[in-house]
């Protein structure tokens, strides 16, 4: 056998740390289902597999702490999946406790490989092995009591009878282990190759025989050379446990039938063998005698006395092992027969989950980038050629280049759709913070997801996820009262956290809402004015106050704790929301609760922008908070001594003018217009020189020298090869009404 | 358009003689290592964003990407840099905070790239310059001239440059 062709682990390192990751993440959320239902069967069944699943890859992989340890939780899952042992809270919670554990270490190792386990670890550890070791014993303790509790006579009388002078006890001379295998057939289509499982053997022990079975294969001419029609049954020497040969062909669980025998076990075990294999008794005997598992005494014996065990007289529960698990089930009158087709229909249909997850690909996200970028490039080209066409005058030219946009467009449109991802897998990650800390302090809170489908782009959902988590904390910490305060006050002891999303007009909007006590203006108010943001005896709106909550160092929490109240939090949150040129607004009613709301762009790179001019230079306004365009008078914009603000069909319309607001030097245009923009419930009129109209504008950074630079959210570069820059709209609609609402208060209100 | 990072090999084994890219600002001849140097492009049309300082002159589209252009002139001596035939453009690379970014300055002419032995560059004088002593990391001597070689990560420090409060509060 040849040794030579060895897995190359290390290239597949890193599908295991991102597999052991998805895999912890549907650990989480099955127990987390399962707190709200102990009995959800699906959920148990998908924990298990989970557990199944990191143990043995990372027992491929060689990470024995990592093994040993999911070891432990599988084996207590196992009891729990037959039923031998009920879920509850606390053992749930010491569920998450080792899946925490779990994902630590593998973040320790992700990079380093198996390092020792700093002392915090090692104690955590050992504790959670501790536990479930007891969960376990007693878990075991208890059947064994049930099992005596029912003593069935006739299998007392016949394990006595067995016990007394049976040849089956008797030890078989062979001082190695004997490993059978039998492989799926589509093995090879599997893309596994079943010799190199067998030559990793060498790595533990040494193979002294091996025996090929070819009793699949028929006629020579019904060969599907695809298949695998190949059984192996090997004399294996080696000094070590049962669990570390089983675990060579971990990986393979389910593509074969392993089954080890070892060194010095009794004829009887020969005999459940040779039965239990496909093969003919006599014929695999004879195999067993030419590998030299058995000796020709040992063989004669084995093969009598399997004769006497599964002959003519059997008894039903001595047959177990031909019939399929489900039947035997049945017979037993352990389950009834609709309750097993609805399991054997569960089956399917989790089979067929996993079937369309496997038509989704996983792809780096820096070929992702990397096209986006080059989509960018392809956008810019174009407009350069559209401009080019529309100055040539050939109108048949002009035809081909407008159906060439339209395709650009469409490209554009489905790339930046392959990096939009459903907000729901984030909205679930929170579901275990609000429960942790919600115990921690001593609340009955809980979390509703809606809008979960609400698409975002992949890389806004990573930035978003640390504000969004510190919102959730302030809402459970300052937002929800305690049971007794909340029963006071006359509410459901249960608090509820609301996470919604949905699109509004261009920019996707987040929710975190809570059914709280609402922010108290009165010491916001207070605090405000002791820390000098606002002046004695000033009058403020609600709005004005409630955005002194994102000013820095701001806090009116009376005691500090461990999640929030330092006062550091919601200004880094606006920050980090703005620099994903986002807006985050609050509102709250006292006693009744607060609700706070981001408002994201759709995506990162490129928007449908509205290009205007205002003396020599280009600007862009994101199309989707464009309204309407208009033709303005002098009169409008100039004489007004109350502030900017036009009627707009009898609607009050605040406006600033870019000319102004830029310092424009360069001659006035003969006419103004005003393009009317809408964000966040506001509204506000730019006055401009002249509209240009709809551009595919591509979103360059400008890098971190403008980081400063509030009023803009990046540039462009035109078909002409300007620049041109993109104004942040919400930025700008504050600082209308900054400096108007400073130059006449009383018309708040009306904006 | 020329490109100027190339590295000299046989004159990196003889002695170990730095590149140094040397331009005018103003009167004043000065030197930057040329491993910091992208390339060197004609003055072409910067374009100038509004509300921001005046040692920012603007933004170049420098083949798809948006550079920022900052004034030397300016910077040094507080006075706009007048444009002539010779006004270049030099696009550094910058480290700032493990990211590399590119910024353009604008020279008033472009010399030469000179070797320059470490035992010919000499300490900042302590008093006596006129620009920022933190801007200057030595002064080199070749054929009896004087080089001053500039610091260019304090020049084009980024947090130094980026802080700037725009029109809005």
């Amino acid at each position: 056998m040849a040794t030579g062709d060895k897995f190359d682990l290390t290239e597949a390192m890193g599908i295991f740390f991102t597999e052991s990751r998805e895999m912890l993440e549907t650990f989480e959320g099955c127990l987390l289902n399962l707190e709200k239902d102990f009995t959800d069967e699906e959920s148990i069944h998908a924990l298990f597999r989970a557990a199944h699943t990191i143990k043995g890859s990372s027992g491929m992989f060689g990470f024995e702490e990592i093994e040993r340890f999911t070891h432990a939780v599988e084996n207590l899952l196992d009891l729990v999946r037959k039923k031998e042992l009920s879920l509850g809270s606390e053992l749930i919670s010491i569920l998450l406790d080792c899946h925490d554990y779990i994902s630590q270490i593998i973040n320790l190792f992700d990079g380093n490989g198996e390092v020792k386990l700093p002392d915090g670890l090692a104690l955590k550890r050992d504790m959670l092995m501790e536990e479930l070791k007891k969960y376990i014993e007693g878990a075991k303790a208890g059947q064994d009591a049930a099992g005596e509790a029912r003593p069935s006579p006739g299998a007392l009388e016949e394990e006595e009878s067995v016990m007394s002078a049976d040849p089956g006890d008797e030890f078989v001379a062979s001082p190695y282990w004997h490993i059978s295998l039998r492989f799926k057939q589509s093995i090879f289509v599997d893309g596994l190759d079943p010799q190199s499982f067998i030559s990793y053997l060498n790595e533990i022990g040494k193979i002294e025989q091996v025996m090929v079975l070819a009793h699949d294969v028929t006629a020579f001419g019904d060969i599907d050379p695809e298949l695998c029609y190949l059984g192996f049954e090997i004399v294996f020497n080696a000094q070590t446990a049962k669990e570390t040969i089983e675990n060579v062909f971990d990986f393979l669980s389910e593509d074969c039938e392993l089954r080890i025998l070892p060194p010095g076990s009794n004829i009887r075990e020969y005999v459940t063998l040779i039965n239990e294999l496909p093969e003919k008794p006599m014929h695999i005997g004879e195999i067993l005698r030419e590998i030299g598992s058995l000796t020709e005494t040992e063989l004669r014996r084995a093969l009598s006395l399997q004769e006497e065990m599964f002959g003519e007289k059997l008894s039903p529960d001595q047959y177990e092992s031909k019939k399929p698990i489900g039947e035997i089930m049945v017979q037993e009158k352990m389950v009834q027969r609709p309750v097993l087709d609805a399991a054997l229909e569960k089956q399917k249909d989790i089979k067929k989950n996993e079937e369309l997850k496997k038509k989704s690909i996983r792809v780096d996200a820096f070929k992702l980038d990397n096209l986006i970028n080059l989509i960018g490039e392809l956008v810019i080209t174009g407009a350069n050629v559209k401009q080019l066409a529309e100055g040539s005058g050939n109108s048949e030219l002009n035809e081909a280049v407008s159906t060439m946009s339209r395709l650009i467009e469409d490209v554009r449109d489905s790339t930046m759709n392959i990096r939009m991802v459903q907000i729901g897998e984030t909205f679930k990650r929170y579901e275990r913070i609000v429960r942790d800390l919600s115990k921690e302090r001593g609340k009955n809170i809980e979390l509703v997801i809606s809008g979960g489908e609400t698409e975002l782009d992949k890389t806004l959902i990573e930035k978003i996820s640390d504000p969004m988590m510190h919102l959730i904390r302030n809402a459970v910490d300052h937002g929800i009262g305690t049971q007794e305060e909340r029963t006071a006050q006359g509410k459901p002891a249960k608090g509820t956290i609301y996470l919604n999303s949905y699109n509004e007009t261009g920019s996707i909007v987040i929710e975190v809402s809570d059914d709280g006590n609402g922010l108290n203006k009165r010491k916001i108010y207070a605090k405000a004015l002791e820390q000098g943001l606002i002046a004695e005896g000033q009058t403020v709106t609600d709005e004005e106050l409630f955005r002194l909550i994102f000013a820095p160092g701001f806090s009116t929490a009376e005691k500090v704790t461990n999640i929030s109240g330092r006062g550091v939090g919601m200004d880094v949150v606006k920050k980090n929301i703005e620099s994903l040129r986002g807006q985050i607004e609050l509102e709250s009613v006292e006693g009744e609760g607060t609700t706070v709301r981001i408002h994201l762009p759709l995506t990162l790179a490129i928007i449908d922008g509205f290009m205007v001019q205002v003396g020599k230079s280009y600007y862009i306004l994101p199309l989707d908070m464009v309204v309407e365009c208009n033709e303005i008078t002098e009169q409008e914009i100039e004489g007004k001594d109350a502030g900017n603000f036009m009627n707009l069909r009898g609607e009050v319309l605040p406006f600033m003018s870019l000319r102004e607001f830029f310092n424009e030097e360069s001659e006035k245009a003969t006419r103004s217009n005003i393009v009317v923009t809408e964000y966040g419930r506001k509204k506000a009129g730019f006055v401009v020189d002249r509209p240009i109209g709809e551009f595919q504008t591509v979103i360059k950074p400008m890098g971190k020298i403008f980081k400063n630079l509030k009023w803009a959210s990046g540039a462009t570069i035109l078909g002409t090869g300007d620049v041109a820059m993109i104004l942040d709209v919400p930025m700008l609609i504050q600082y209308v009404q900054e400096t108007q609402g400073a130059k006449k208060a009383t018309v708040q209100e009306t904006v | 358009m020329e490109r100027t990072t190339t590295q000299n090999e046989s004159a990196q084994v003889v002695e170990q003689a730095a590149q140094y890219l040397t331009f005018k600002i103003g009167n004043e001849t000065y030197g930057v290592d040329v491993a910091s140097v992208r390339e060197v492009i004609n003055y072409e049309k910067v374009f100038p964003i509004p509300s921001v300082p005046d040692y920012i002159r603007g933004v170049i589209n420098l083949r798809g990407e948006v550079v920022p252009i900052i004034d030397l002139s300016f910077r040094f001596y507080g006075k706009k840099s007048v444009e002539t035939k010779m006004t270049s453009i030099v696009i550094m690379e910058i480290n700032s905070e493990g990211e590399m970014m590119h910024i353009g300055v604008i020279i008033d002419a472009i010399n030469a790239v000179q070797d320059i032995l470490p035992g010919d560059i000499e300490h900042t004088p302590e008093f006596g310059s006129k620009i920022r002593a933190d801007f200057i990391s030595g002064v080199g001597k070749t054929d009896g001239k004087f080089i001053i070689i500039l610091n260019i990560s304090r020049v084009l420090d980024v947090s130094e440059l980026s802080d700037f409060a725009s029109t809005m509060k």
